[in-house]
C-alpha cells in the first residue's frame, strides 16, 4: 500500500507510528505471587503482600509466564533471549505499592522478530518487533468516586504483562489498526493472552511523529493507554493533525506523554512531572538472572499452533479469496468453526455459508459465533445435502432459517418437510410441458428471438415445483423442447 | 566522579526524601567519600570475568502457576491510613 500522506499548508507529511502494547498473560496467578489474575472480583481481595508491597516479602516467579512469554517471542518470530534479567523501574505513584515496578530494561527476554499484518486493500505488510518484556501491572486508581480523593483497588497490581514494542514502521492509523489487530489474533492463537481489550487485558501506547517524506524522523509524543483499535486510529488521525498544525503555524513539538480523551477523540498532554521519567532502573536484587536452555525453547517452539498467516495462506490455497480467507482466520474459533463446516465439502461453499449467510443471520439476531444456535456440524450436514444435490441452493436458504430458529438438523428439516429436489427427470418433464401448454404467447415471443425468456421458462417450472425440481434438469429439459 | 549538591538534591527529590540546603552539603561531602572508596575498585582487573549475581551457583527459583494467596482484604487494608468499600483511599492523583 502506498504510503498515505496527509496534506499540510505546506506540503504533504507522512505519520511515523510506533506501537507499545501491553499484552496481560493468560495465567490463574500473578507474576509473582500466588494471589489471583482473574478480571472483575471485588476490590483487594485478590492481593498478597507482595502485590502490596509489605516488607520483607519476596517475589517467586510464575513459571508459566515465563514459558507464555517465549511461546508469544516465537510467535512473533522473533529472537529468545536465553539470558534476560529483571529490574526495578523506581517510581512513586499511589497504585504502585512497591515504589517500583519489576519489569525487564537492558536484557529482555524476546529480542527482535517481525509479524505481517494485513491491509484494507488487500495488500499485506511487515512491521519489525524491537522487543518483548516481561513485567508487573501496577494497580488501578478511581478518580471518580470522591471529589478530593482517589480510591485505589491492587487486585491487578503484580498481574503477568508482556510488553511488546513495535519498530516505528507504520505510516497510517489503518497500519496500525492492523499491527494490532494481527497482534491480538496472534495471543490468542497462542493463548497466551485473551486479547480482551474491554477488560483491559490488551492496552496500547501510541508514540506518533511526522516528517516531510524523505526527511529524518521527527520529535514523537507518546499517547498512553489507548483501549481499543478504533481508538488507537482516532488518536492517531488528531495527533498527527495537531503537530503539523504546530509545526506549520511556525511551533516545535515538545516530546511529551499525552492522553487520549474517548469523548471528543482529542489527545491532551499530561501534567508532565520534569523528573518522570528518571526511572533509575537496577537489577532487582531479589530476583536472579532468568537462565533459559535452549532445549526449553525448543520444546515450545514444537508445541505452537498453526498462526493466522499460515492458516490464510492455506485457505488461499484451498480457494478461498484472499478476503474470506483473513475474515475467516481473524478470530481463532472463526476458522475453527469454518474447518468443521469444510469437513469432506467443497471450501468455497463453506467459505460462503461461513461469511455471509451465518454471520449475516448471527449478525441480525445479535449473536456471537460460540452460541450460534447451528453447530459447524449441522452447517456442514446442510451443505453436504446442497453438494449431493438433495436439495438446491436456494431450498438450502430456507432450511437453513429454518435450523437457526429450531436448532434441528438439515436432513431432519428436509424430510418433514418433504423438501427434497426432484431429480426424477419424467416428474419434472411432466411440469415443463405444463407450463409450455399454459405460455404459447411466450413460445412465440421467445422463438421470434426474445432469448431473455428461456430465465422465464425455469423460473415458472421451478415455482410449479416449490422449489425443488433440480435446475440442472429443467435447463436441459427446456433447451430441447423449446 | 563527584557529586555536587545539585544532584543530591536531584536524588533526593526522587527518592521522596525532604533535605535543607545545609543536609544537601554535608551528604554531597558523605556520599562523594563513599563513592572515591568504591572507585578504588576499578583498579582491579574483570576484563573476562561474568557479573557475580549470587554468592551460590543456582538458577532463579519458580513457582507452578496456581493461585496460593490472596483473599484477605481486611489484612491487606489493616495498614491502610484511610479505606472505603475495600478500597485504599489516598489524596487525589489526577493526571
Amino acid at each position: 500500500m502506498a504510503h498515505a500522506l496527509l496534506k499540510g499548508e505546506t506540503g504533504d507529511w507522512e505519520m511515523v507510528i510506533g506501537l507499545e502494547v501491553h499484552a496481560q498473560i493468560l495465567t490463574k496467578s500473578k507474576l509473582f505471587s500466588g494471589a489471583s489474575a482473574a478480571f472483575g472480583a471485588a476490590p483487594n481481595t485478590q492481593v498478597s503482600p507482595i502485590d502490596a508491597g509489605f516488607p520483607g516479602m519476596l517475589p517467586v516467579i510464575n513459571e508459566l509466564c515465563i514459558e507464555k512469554a517465549v511461546r508469544t517471542g516465537l510467535g512473533l518470530n522473533a529472537k529468545i533471549n536465553l539470558y534476560s534479567v529483571f529490574e526495578r523501574k523506581n517510581y512513586f505513584y499511589a497504585d504502585l505499592p512497591q515504589g517500583y515496578q519489576i519489569s525487564q530494561y537492558q536484557h529482555p527476554i524476546v529480542g527482535e522478530g517481525e509479524i505481517e499484518i494485513d491491509l484494507p486493500d488487500g495488500t499485506t505488510k511487515i512491521i519489525g518487533i524491537e522487543r518483548l518484556h516481561v513485567e508487573q501491572d501496577a494497580g488501578k486508581s478511581l478518580h471518580d468516586q470522591h471529589p478530593s480523593k482517589s480510591y485505589v483497588d491492587l487486585n491487578r497490581s503484580g498481574n503477568p504483562l508482556m510488553e511488546i514494542v513495535s519498530k516505528p514502521h507504520m505510516n497510517s492509523a489503518e497500519e496500525a489498526a492492523a499491527y494490532v489487530t494481527k497482534l491480538r489474533a496472534i495471543v490468542r492463537y497462542l493463548d497466551t493472552c485473551d486479547g480482551n481489550m474491554d477488560e483491559g487485558s490488551m492496552r496500547c501506547d501510541v508514540n506518533v511523529s511526522v516528517r516531510k517524506p524523505g526527511d529524518a524522523l521527527g520529535t514523537r509524543c507518546e499517547i498512553k493507554n489507548v483501549n481499543s483499535v478504533r481508538f488507537v486510529q482516532q488518536a492517531i488521525e488528531y495527533e498527527a493533525r495537531r503537530q503539523i498544525e504546530v509545526i506549520e503555524g511556525g511551533g516545535t513539538i515538545k516530546q511529551e506523554t499525552r492522553l487520549f480523551d474517548t469523548k471528543n477523540g482529542t489527545t491532551r498532554a499530561m501534567r508532565s512531572k520534569e523528573d518522570a521519567h528518571d526511572y533509575r532502573y537496577f537489577p532487582d536484587p531479589d530476583l536472579l538472572p532468568l537462565k533459559l536452555e535452549q532445549s526449553f525453547v525448543d520444546d515450545i517452539r514444537k508445541t505452537l499452533p498453526e498462526l493466522p498467516d499460515a492458516k490464510k495462506k492455506r485457505f488461499i490455497a484451498l480457494g478461498l479469496s484472499n478476503y474470506d480467507a483473513s475474515v475467516l482466520t481473524a478470530e481463532k474459533d472463526r476458522a475453527a468453526f469454518y474447518e468443521k463446516v469444510a469437513n469432506n465439502n467443497d471450501a468455497k461453499l463453506a467459505a460462503n455459508w461461513v461469511t455471509t449467510e451465518l454471520a449475516g443471520a448471527l449478525n441480525k439476531a445479535g449473536k456471537e459465533l460460540h452460541d450460534s444456535p447451528v453447530s459447524a456440524e449441522q452447517l456442514g450436514g446442510l451443505l453436504k445435502l446442497i453438494s449431493d444435490n438433495t436439495i438446491s441452493g436456494k431450498i438450502a436458504k430456507d432450511v437453513f432459517a429454518d435450523m437457526f430458529e429450531s436448532g434441528k438438523d438439515a436432513a431432519a428439516i428436509v424430510a418433514e418437510k418433504g423438501l427434497k429436489q426432484v431429480t426424477d427427470t419424467g416428474a419434472i418433464e411432466k411440469i415443463v410441458d405444463e407450463v409450455l401448454a399454459e405460455n404459447p404467447d411466450k413460445i412465440a415471443e421467445y422463438k421470434s428471438g426474445k432469448d431473455k425468456l428461456f430465465g422465464f421458462f425455469v423460473g415458472q417450472v421451478l415455482k410449479k415445483s416449490g422449489g425443488k425440481a433440480n435446475p440442472a434438469i429443467v435447463n436441459d429439459l427446456l433447451k430441447k423442447k423449446l | 566522579m563527584s557529586i555536587d549538591i545539585n544532584t543530591v538534591r536531584k536524588v533526593a527529590k526522587l527518592a521522596r526524601i525532604r533535605t535543607t540546603d545545609a543536609d544537601a552539603e554535608v551528604l554531597s561531602g558523605e556520599l562523594n567519600n563513599i563513592l572515591s572508596m568504591i572507585e578504588q575498585l576499578n583498579e582491579v582487573k574483570t576484563d573476562g570475568v561474568e557479573p557475580m549475581t549470587s554468592v551460590i551457583e543456582m538458577n532463579l527459583p519458580a513457582r507452578a502457576d496456581e493461585v496460593t494467596d490472596g483473599d484477605m482484604p481486611d489484612k491487606i487494608l489493616s495498614c491502610a491510613p484511610e479505606k472505603a468499600a475495600g478500597f485504599f483511599v489516598v489524596p487525589k492523583v489526577v493526571e
